[in-house]
């Protein structure tokens, strides 16, 4: 019988003016022991699924229509108690972020055997036990131990095994995991991925993999469904759908996945849907005033550049106790190059840019740009670097208006007043393909993906020479991202800019970067030509990253552009 | 875990101390200002002898750090000096006044904490039913009127009005040792039950407020919505998970306004006669009563010094990720 049975299922938000259909008509179902992928980009509607099945649907949204059925039995329509009775019991959820999803102020012990209690008859001593061992289970080492630790002590991929243990607490049927790895670094995306198959194949629960990383779709489910505005576009086993698909949707989706086998001028756009937005960059670089740039020279010459962060306060020097986050690392970046930096989180990789950007003060070594010492530099050499963040939410001031929030750096700088500054901002908001109109709204009126033109349109009001992106795409989805780095590297061709891109995705630094540079543990492993780094990485270090890459070879050989 | 705590401590301590010099040293230079206590002390047939004498016997002949050190010297041996207006020594009549401030301190404390939780929880969980509008609005009331206002209004109705409760006084009284207390006999309870709403309905609704707006943040949080998908129940999501996270901003502001009921119950106790500290420092300013005044003042940031102490230590009780980097 199958495990789990989603017949046409639809749920709709209604609001006062209209109703939303955030899932429509979808069909999906999943037998035991079956991880089933469920793939598309943010708003196609497959966390409004995961929420249907677990009767956790944020208000107003409710289902329709359909039927959701457990064990043959319709879950769909049963009162709060009954739902409540089955979540956890039956169906467990993984949630995306394991930060944010264990309450920071109670014990790991406390949270297992409360989920415990509340769904098996045991003793608080079996209960005890029973915690222990799930997370011996999913592979925490001295359980006894940590087990009365708090969530802050333990690191992010620790976290999510614990929260795999909380899932799995009354042994489920079937786990809905939402975007379980995509907060994770590479490495312990594959250990948690792992752990997940195995829990499949040995319990035989069946799990509904939530993900718009179609990496992980085709390292880890078994069948896939591609989702698109709420509509099943296609569905059917992973090496099929990945290899041969049908639907023209999930095709330029695939096809926009970037690759780590082979290096591209641009990054392929999911063109479905006539979504893809024009970048007039060429009119932008008629009136900018671009430096000369000589490959040959430094723009940035760094040596030795450590930086400690306290971690133990004392009146007494000798008594305090410091971490290293960048450890005398030496490196110069080129003029007109796009420079990567590689690493796991707590490599320091932002803290190098943040040094650079003047955010943080070195403990030591240098940074010289053009030259010159940058501390020596005043107010023309901040005018000069720019920086995109990660997230394009937090990095946008939510109070203000686009328009000053673009203009507020050239106004800082004072280089534009006026008729002139509100040109130039009209002018940026119509070249990042956004229109001028967009300078009257507040950020929150965006998608992720606009938010980002708005950074970037930010970032180029005060005309620079140098760019740091920090992780720029890694909150958005693949067709976003397509386009966003797609405009990056016409701004880095047509305004001769230099850019130092921060990426932990390895492919797309393969497309993006001219160099590299690995760290970890704050030091410098391997700095490479990016070709010649992944063809031949020299360290041990580089040859794991690389090798932890999701192997995409499944899926439909991308068209040559 | 238990050194650093200790060690924690005793450095707070030794900040509060340092705290509570300076808060003497500008109390004393503040001194000055208030008016000169001789001329209340002395009657019509003065002569400038007789000022210069009493100046002199007072010691207010000298400059204000002078005094201050010398109140400093009898403070430590417990000694805060005669009251110009009693001639009595300032510390009998404090323990005298005490207990009955903190007595109404702590019930109308009690009361705000416990209902303001209360109804915070209950108006974020339904935060669109009409019960929660019902006291969202009625609980503007408590914030806007100032609480002179609040207390006669509440004499009005319930003393001359309906007649069911005293207007003024604590009531029956009795004496456990030094201590005075009004909690024990039917009239001292009757009589602490206006004062204490007066004095606790605005923080009361502030606590409310506070809680409710950060209800309304953890409830969105994933580990309340990862605790519902566990499967566990609404009570226990609402009142253990999301509850015990809303508490580290509340209990700041909290201790801060259990400070100030103590502070400036001033107002209500001038308005139900109720024979506490505040009652006493008003007297004591009309007088220009330097060692009352002095002694009250030292009183006051010692409680807001120790109350601040705690909320620091509940603090780190709550929130395991102030502990420091264990493990």
């Amino acid at each position: 019988m199958t495990l789990l049975d989603i017949q046409a299922l639809s749920v709709a938000f209604p609001t006062r003016r209209q109703t939303f259909v955030a899932v429509d008509n979808a069909d999906l179902n999943v037998e035991p022991g079956e991880i089933h992928g469920l793939v598309g980009e943010s708003g196609a509607g497959k966390s409004t699924i995961g929420a249907a099945v677990m009767g956790l649907l944020e208000r107003p949204g409710r289902i329709t229509d359909g039927t959701i059925s457990l064990q043959g039995d319709a879950i769909s329509g049963l009162d709060r108690a009954a739902m409540q009775a089955l979540r956890g019991q039956r169906i467990s959820m993984i949630f995306q972020d394991p930060l944010t999803s264990l309450n920071p102020l109670f014990t790991v012990r406390e949270q297992l055997t409360e989920t415990i209690s509340t769904h098996l008859d045991v003793t608080d001593a079996e209960a005890n036990q029973r915690a222990i061992d799930l997370l011996t289970r999913v592979g925490i080492p001295e359980p006894e131990l940590r087990i009365d630790q708090y969530p802050h002590q333990f690191s992010g991929g620790m976290r999510q095994r614990v929260v795999i243990a909380l899932a799995l607490c009354s042994e489920p049927e079937v786990i809905i995991a939402d975007e379980p790895t995509t907060a994770l670094d590479v490495s312990i995306q594959a250990q948690i991925l792992d752990l997940i198959k195995e829990l499949a194949r040995e319990r035989q629960v069946g799990v509904i993999l939530i993900t718009h990383d179609m990496g992980v779709i085709a390292d880890t489910t078994d069948r896939v469904t591609v989702m698109y505005q709420g509509e099943v576009v296609e569905s059917g086993p992973t090496a099929q759908v990945m290899g041969d698909p049908k639907h023209e949707y999930t095709q330029s989706l695939i096809a926009a996945v970037p690759r780590p086998t082979v290096k591209m001028h641009r990054f392929p756009q999911v063109s479905y849907g006539g979504r893809e937005t024009a970048f007039a960059i060429e009119d932008l670089a008629r009136n900018w005033d671009k430096p000369q740039v000589d490959r040959a020279k430094p723009l940035y010459q760094i040596e030795g550049l450590t930086k400690r962060f306290l971690k133990k306060g004392s009146l007494i020097p000798s008594q305090r106790q410091f971490m290293t986050a960048v450890d005398r690392v030496s490196f110069d970046v080129m003029q007109g190059e796009v420079f990567g930096i590689v690493g796991e989180s707590g490599s320091g990789k932002s803290t190098i840019a943040r040094m650079i950007a003047g955010l943080y003060r070195s403990d030591g070594g240098s940074i010289r740009f053009d030259g010159q010492e940058t501390h020596t530099l005043g107010d023309d050499y901040r005018r000069q670097i720019q920086m995109i963040f990660q997230d394009p939410y937090s990095s946008l001031n939510p109070r203000m208006r686009v328009d000053q929030i673009i203009a507020e750096p050239a106004k800082h700088h004072g280089i534009l007043a006026g008729q002139a500054l509100k040109d130039r901002v009209d002018e940026l908001l119509d070249r990042v393909g956004l229109g001028k109109e967009a300078g009257l709204k507040f950020a929150h009126e965006f998608s992720g993906g606009q938010r980002q033109r708005i950074s970037i349109a930010r970032a180029l009001a005060t005309q620079p020479r140098f760019l740091i992106c920090d992780e720029p795409t890694s909150a958005l989805d693949v067709s976003i991202q397509a386009q966003i780095l797609n405009i990056l590297k016409d701004l880095q061709e047509h305004l001769n800019l230099t850019m130092l891109f921060i990426s932990h995705d390895l492919p797309v630094v393969r497309q993006m970067c001219d160099r590299v540079m690995v760290m970890r543990n704050g030091q410098l492993v391997e700095l490479q030509e990016t070709e010649a780094l992944f063809a031949k990485p020299q360290q041990p270090y580089t040859q794991e990253l690389l090798s932890l890459m999701p192997r995409l070879d499944a899926l439909k050989a991308a068209p040559s552009v | 875990m238990g050194g650093r705590l200790l060690n924690y401590i005793i450095r707070r301590v030794f900040q509060s101390v340092l705290v509570l010099l300076v808060v003497g040293l500008v109390a004393f230079s503040m001194f000055r200002f208030v008016g000169d206590p001789v001329d209340n002390m002395l009657g019509q047939e003065r002569t400038d002898a007789d000022i210069e004498r009493l100046r002199a016997v007072l010691g207010l002949d000298q400059p204000f750090p002078v005094q201050y050190w010398k109140f400093l010297q009898g403070a430590i041996d417990g000694n805060f000096g005669v009251s110009y207006r009693q001639g009595r020594p300032v510390s009998e009549i404090i323990v005298e006044r005490l207990p009955a401030t903190l007595e109404l301190a702590m019930v109308s404390g009690f009361l705000a904490i416990m209902v303001g939780i209360i109804l915070g929880v209950y108006t974020a969980i339904r935060r669109d039913g009409w019960g929660s509008n019902v006291i969202m609005t009625v609980s503007l009331i408590g914030v806007s009127l100032p609480t002179f206002l609040i207390g006669i209004l509440l004499i009005y109705l319930f003393s001359v009005e309906l007649d069911l409760l005293p207007s003024f006084g604590r009531g029956e009284v009795t004496h456990l040792g030094w201590w005075s207390t009004g909690l024990l006999t039917a009239s001292g309870l009757k009589a602490i039950i206006l004062p204490a709403i007066t004095l606790g309905l605005y923080q009361m609704t502030l606590i409310m407020r506070l809680v409710r707006a950060e209800m309304l943040e953890v409830l969105r949080q994933d580990y309340v919505r990862f605790a519902r998908a566990r499967g566990l129940s609404e009570r226990v999501v609402n009142f253990r998970h999301a509850l015990k996270n809303t508490l580290v901003p509340v209990i700041t502001v909290t201790g801060l306004q259990l400070g100030s009921i103590i502070a400036f119950a001033i107002i209500t106790e001038t308005v139900f006669q109720w024979p506490g500290v505040g009652l006493l420092f008003i007297n004591a300013i009309q007088f220009v009563d330097i060692p009352v005044m002095a002694a009250y003042l030292m009183l006051i940031s010692v409680m807001f010094v120790g109350i601040n102490l705690a909320v620091d230590l509940l603090y780190v009780a709550i929130d395991p990720r102030l502990r420091g980097e264990a493990s």
